[in-house]
């Protein structure tokens, strides 16, 4: 059986991972919410980590030295690149009515281009060698308050950066602003039936943009966390960014596009995810077998869904479709 | 495209569908013309973050995709995998089947045909390279067969399904990966029957290997036709036209649905299969997790925006392979990351995808001079 101190390394990394999957899950359900499926939730993730990356990078090649600075900057930057990257898919897929799911393809191929080119000539541009890192920046990422060394209460619920909270703070706003707001509301009903909500007087495109920008600044904070506090401000080129988001697309649906099942959810995936390193005599390529689980998982759910086809449980009637008033 | 951007918030603008379409020149005017656009701003792009000289770039890139005998095979090698994958994927889609799952068929094609080569090796060669393109198709086939049996029977979102298949497959190839290590340690398959080359392609044109890629072309341009053929002149490529235009008039028709979904999806996966065939067997004589490396995701916009159009997509996938190989050797000549080709894809990608809306729409300026 599992030591309490491993159980708790477990749950530990099973959070961080999670935070990163549900900032991008949490994200594309807003997204999703105005009937849009953006498939770019992983480019956008690497826009986000790169963004807040080449921030910091330039504050401390400069001789920034304040955590709190490089932060600021950092999250900053990091909005404005994820936002940006979404006002392109914004722009194809509403005004020029780009197909959905090619656009949001194409975000991701974009999404990793940049961000992995970046990455690793960041270091070249500059004059310098080697791999990059930002610990100042990162450190502020990183930091807890005192309370995180309060045994192991503490080290359980205190530990993490202040972007494991901030996720679940977004989770909650989101599922509010959703289900309990006049402006959520519209939002749905632009997702469900958007030729509905523009007879009744809802400006379907403004909502559609502000979706997906909002969206993407949130999903790619996903990619800031996996930056900054998850691999403590470095960067390497293997591509995990575009798995994780993609398992944030995943989870979208194992969440049933409820933003609060996402927090759970996530951490059950980064529970998944971990749990083969504390599972003993599991040779390496079993463990490669155990790593497919999150994947399975979500697969199940959907066919669970699609079979019970409960209302409440259902994607967004008008996900995946362009709106053109003309043409209904 | 920015200044068109900033005039569609004005109330001015009225868009509307063409009434009849654009002609083919016209349309291919406007496709040449967003190309040149998005080269313009790829350009932009790489001249300042490295400070080069353009001339010396394109000359560079031409040198990357074309400068000897060898990368212009390479070229063509890549270009055929991809024109291979866009041609699987077209059925599918045609029939707005969204079959994301590209990479996981390629995957598990791959690991078939990585199998055959490491414990049927004592074959004839002509038996193992026909078993391995079998063998090859029906594990791509059965990885498009799961999604689209459920897409059928219970109309689960095949878009999510194919999605989570992909992982499944890059798992099961880490697993097998793990499992055929060599040498022990290097967490890779090596290069598979370096010593006897069973299980290779051979050379077309000369005895020996890798030298040129002319078995790959041949088995790519033929699987080509025969798509062609069965979309265009067969009673199932008409079934699945009619089903991507309107799913009720098929059924009106008496198609049987479902029945056309399951099997275009399986011929769909089968081709991509055979593409993880022409990848190992004819490019890597490897298999690793990354032997699909985001093809699978490029062929479909490969397909879309040829409009499923054999020819066109043959066009489009030595424009993005020659691009791709172009800059990468800008990258390797300037020091910079090999990923700078990715994002100029991705460039080049958003403005042909831009350049559909004004195919199919007119833009006007309704302003003072309108109604005239």
């Amino acid at each position: 059986m599992l030591t309490q101190d491993q159980l708790l390394a477990l749950i530990n990394s099973a959070i961080a991972f999670g935070t990163v999957i549900m900032l991008g899950a949490v994200g594309e359900i807003l997204i999703e919410k105005a009937g849009n499926l953006n498939l770019g939730i992983p480019g956008i993730m690497f826009l986000g980590g790169i963004g807040g990356m080449i921030a910091a990078f330039y504050y401390e090649l400069n001789g920034g030295a304040s955590p709190v600075v490089g932060l600021l900057l950092s999250f900053g930057c990091s909005i404005l690149f994820s936002a940006l990257g979404g006002l392109i898919y914004a722009f194809l897929t509403i005004t020029l009515r780009a197909n959905q799911n090619v656009t949001g393809l194409t975000l991701t191929i974009f999404g990793g281009g940049v961000a992995n080119f970046f990455g690793a000539s960041l270091n070249t541009l500059a004059g310098g060698v080697g791999q990059i890192s930002v610990p100042v920046t990162s450190s502020a990422y990183i930091a807890y308050t005192k309370l995180g060394y309060l045994g192991t209460i503490g080290k359980l619920l205190f530990a993490h950066g202040f972007m494991a909270y901030l996720a679940i703070a977004l989770a909650i706003l989101a599922r509010h602003f959703l289900m309990r707001t006049r402006t959520g509301l519209n939002l749905r009903a632009v997702g469900e039936n958007p030729g509905t909500a523009d007879a009744a007087g809802i400006n379907v495109t403004r909502y559609k943009y502000l979706a997906i920008i909002v969206g993407s600044a949130v999903a790619g904070l996903g990619g800031l966390f996996y930056t900054m506090d998850y691999i403590k401000g470095t960067w390497a080129n293997d591509g995990t960014i575009e798995g994780l988001g993609w398992l944030a697309v995943a989870l979208v649906i194992f969440a049933t596009w409820k933003p609060i099942s996402a927090v759970w959810g996530s951490y059950l995936f980064g529970f998944v995810y971990w749990a083969y390193l504390y599972i003993p005599g599991l040779s390496r390529k079993t463990l490669e077998l155990f790593k497919m689980l999150p994947y399975v998982i979500t697969l199940i759910v959907l066919i669970i869904v699609s079979l019970r086809k409960k209302r409440e449980n259902q994607p967004p009637a008008s996900l995946g479709l362009s709106y053109f008033r003309e043409e209904r | 495209m920015s200044t068109v951007e900033k005039k569609n918030r004005e109330p001015m603008i009225l868009m509307s569908k063409r009434g009849e379409l654009l002609p083919a020149w016209k349309a291919w005017g406007i496709r040449v013309i967003a190309f040149l656009l998005s080269l313009v701003v790829s350009g932009i792009v790489i001249i300042s973050v490295s400070g080069l000289n353009p001339a010396a770039v394109f000359a560079t890139m031409l040198d990357g995709a074309v400068g000897t005998g060898k990368r212009i095979w390479v070229t063509i090698r890549d270009a055929m995998t991809l024109l291979c994958i866009a041609v699987g994927l077209a059925p599918a889609f045609k029939m707005r089947f969204w079959n994301i799952g590209a990479e996981g068929q390629i995957l598990v094609g791959g690991i078939a045909s990585a199998a055959c080569m490491i414990y049927l090796k004592s074959l004839p060669t002509v038996v193992l390279l026909l078993l391995m393109i079998v063998v090859s198709m029906i594990a791509g086939g059965i990885w498009g067969f799961l999604p689209g049996m459920f897409k059928a029977r219970w109309n689960t979102n095949e878009t999510l399904f194919t999605l989570m298949m992909n992982y499944i497959a890059i798992q099961l190839t880490s697993y097998f990966v793990a499992m055929w290590e060599n040498p022990f340690g290097s967490n890779s398959v090596g290069v598979i029957n370096s010593q006897g080359k069973q299980g290779w392609l051979p050379n077309l044109l000369s005895p020996g290997f890798n030298k040129d890629y002319g078995w790959n072309v041949i088995i790519v341009l033929a699987v080509t036709l025969v798509m062609y053929l069965y979309m265009n002149h067969s009673k199932h490529g008409y079934e699945i036209a009619v089903i991507g235009d309107s799913e009720n008039t098929a059924r009106y028709a008496g198609i049987r649905v479902n029945r056309a979904y399951v099997r275009t999806i399986v011929l769909s996966g089968a081709i991509c299969g055979l593409a993880g065939f022409v990848a190992v067997s004819g490019a890597s004589h490897t298999i690793s997790t990354s032997t699909a490396g985001g093809r699978g995701f490029t062929a479909i916009i490969v397909a879309w925006l040829a409009q499923f159009n054999s020819v066109v997509m043959i066009i489009f996938s030595f424009l993005l392979v020659f691009l791709q190989k172009g800059a990468q050797a800008i990258a390797s000549a300037y020091n910079l990351s090999q990923e700078v080709s990715e994002m100029i894809t991705g460039i080049i990608l958003f403005f042909l995808l831009g350049s559909e809306f004004f195919v199919n729409y007119t833009v006007r300026f309704n302003g003072r001079r309108s109604n005239k």
